[in-house]
């Protein structure tokens, strides 16, 4: 296995969590979580239906505020999130979402430059809801790269869309992220998302991490490769699912 | 389609035969494809909202025509339209509207702003809402015709108490409204500008106040609605000019004709201003059109 995260110089760290616990209530959805990420890393974060992923991402991103918690948390202040939703203001044009609080000239050339780079060209005067969910979740993405962030939050961002948008989403995120290099935590549902995009997933549960495996497929990633199957069952176990070839043997 | 319902052929021609009326073109309705019973309204009969108004014209017209109508109880429309002539000739009706128009655009500009500026104050800031809201709850519990003894006493009964007292209704809905749609932006959008490390101006300028502007312009229908009402109550009560003078003044001499040309007035007014509130809704609300169609 590569190297344990915490054995990183910490001049290449971007993400520094230790002893993070986070607690609804009487509730403790993450206890004592570590986890480092190295600077333009992909770390998917995969985990059962409430077992804390949101929370965890929420304490990265700072949005916790009446949560209860204690623990080490160094995170870069600039950092993006892209949510399930698109999040796009309705009363504000493609262009105007995308530079949101940005300011001058510059702000708005970038702005154009990223909804390019996303394939929307042509589109800054349209308002948002004249696009379809997935162009919408493309502007999402031009929003949070428009920052240049070394640490990219995404929150299932791809879990509203359907099978085909959602494989040409990965094509393109990956895509961004290696022309800009971010950090990346991505929460999902989907264990093959998780393996064809990520260099290290991470497997939530009983708020413990209880799976840090690091990938080393060569990208891109062949769904139909034997390691990518031996993968995919792995996580699945750790998931709780039990698959086909596990339940014949 | 075709291939799966061609078993419904049958069916399908008697079902579309049952809509062949106004519904649709009969091009949109392939016979083939089978007709799903439409639950809604179906589509707009053109010139459907002047048909009901029409009718009640027409009505008149004949009930005054065939004498069913005591012109003491109701004057002919031709009446009505020679005493609106007469009026305008003498000049009372453009004087009466004039000094009406005016006591309704001050008190209603007077009562957009101040209640525009409180329900800010009190939507954007605690303190705001502690010192802003109760008092405002407790003027909207008082009907606006109860304050206008006091209004009375305290500014005589000139042109002060009239706008006054406009502009105190006008406020409710304003305030009302706009308050509420401040309140309650939705807290993923705020989360949005937290992640974007927005300023408190732009989170402010960007996300608060174009958020809750469908809000505001919906209290702006209510109070150009509540504007008018308390312009009559006014002009009735205590007044030597406008247009519910000049109503009050044929009701004294028996003047039908002159009543019915206020009240015409009053539906146009109402009427011309709604449809400007929504012409500007329209314009400034432009990205919610595209969700209607
Ligand atoms: N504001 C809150 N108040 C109380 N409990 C909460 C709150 N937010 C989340 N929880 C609880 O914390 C647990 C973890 O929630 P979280 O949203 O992090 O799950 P998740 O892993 O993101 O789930 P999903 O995959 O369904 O999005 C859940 O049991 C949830 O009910
Ligand atoms: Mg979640």
């Amino acid at each position: 296995m590569a190297p344990h995260p915490s054995q990183l110089k910490s001049a290449s760290r971007t993400v520094h969590v230790r002893n993070l616990m986070r607690r609804f209530a009487a509730k403790t959805i993450l206890n004592r979580v570590d986890l480092d990420i190295a600077e333009g890393e992909f770390v998917a974060l995969l985990g059962r239906s409430g077992s804390g992923k949101s929370t965890f991402l929420k304490a990265l991103a700072g949005l916790d505020h009446d949560v209860e918690g204690t623990g080490t948390l160094e995170a870069p202040e600039n950092l993006s999130v892209v949510f399930q939703d698109a999040r796009l203001l309705p009363w504000r044009t493609v262009i105007q979402n995308v530079t949101l609080g940005l300011q001058g000239a510059a702000g708005q050339e970038a702005g154009r430059k990223a909804l390019a780079e996303v394939g929307l060209e042509g589109r800054e005067a349209a308002w948002p809801n004249q696009l379809s969910g997935g162009e919408q979740q493309r502007v999402a993405l031009a929003r949070s790269l428009v920052r240049q962030p070394s640490l990219l939050l995404a929150d299932e961002p791809f879990g509203a869309l359907d099978a085909l948008t959602r494989l040409k989403m990965h094509d393109l995120l990956r895509e961004l992220c290696a022309r800009h290099r971010p950090a990346v935590l991505l929460v999902t549902h989907d264990v093959d998302e998780a393996i064809s995009l990520a260099d290290r997933i991470l497997v939530l549960d009983d708020g413990h991490l209880i799976e840090n495996l690091r990938i080393d497929l060569p990208t891109p990633r062949d769904h139909g490769d034997p390691r990518f199957a031996k993968i995919r069952t792995q996580l699945l176990s750790r998931l709780g699912v039990e698959t086909p070839g596990r339940r014949a043997a | 389609m075709a291939t799966i319902w061609d078993a419904d052929e049958v069916k399908s021609s008697r079902a579309s035969g049952r809509e062949s009326g106004y519904t649709l073109p009969a091009v949109a309705r392939p016979v083939t494809a089978r007709n799903r019973r439409r639950l809604g309204p179906g589509p707009a009969i053109p010139f459907g909202l002047q048909i009901g108004p029409a009718l009640l014209v027409l009505l008149w017209v004949a009930g005054s025509a065939f004498g069913w109508i005591d012109p003491r109880i109701l004057s002919a429309p031709w009446t009505v339209i020679e005493a609106f002539a007469r009026l305008i000739e003498q000049g009372r009706l453009q004087d009466n509207f004039v000094t009406s128009a005016t006591r309704a655009l001050l008190g209603l500009s007077i009562g957009l702003v101040i209640g525009t500026i409180l329900a800010v104050t009190a939507g954007l800031s605690r303190i705001g809402e502690a010192l802003i809201d109760g008092p405002v709850q407790i003027k909207r519990a008082i009907p606006t015709l109860a304050l206008i003894p006091l209004l009375i006493l305290w500014f005589g009964i000139g042109e002060g108490m009239k706008v006054t007292t406009i502009a105190l209704a006008v406020i409710i809905p304003i305030y009302i409204h706009t308050h509420n749609a401040l309140r309650s932006i939705d807290s993923r959008y705020v989360e949005l500008a937290e992640t974007l490390r927005m300023s408190q101006k732009d989170f402010i300028f960007q996300v608060v106040l174009p958020g809750a502007l469908p809000g505001f312009l919906l209290g702006l229908r209510f109070a150009v609605t509540l504007c008018w009402v308390s312009l009559v109550v006014v002009e009735q009560i205590n007044a030597t000019s406008g247009l519910g003078y000049m109503i009050e003044l044929a009701r004294n001499y028996g003047q039908t004709d002159v009543i019915l040309v206020g009240l015409v007035v009053y539906v146009l007014l109402g009427l011309v201003s709604d449809g400007l509130v929504r012409l500007l809704e329209r314009r400034v609300l432009s990205w919610r059109r595209t969700l209607a169609n």
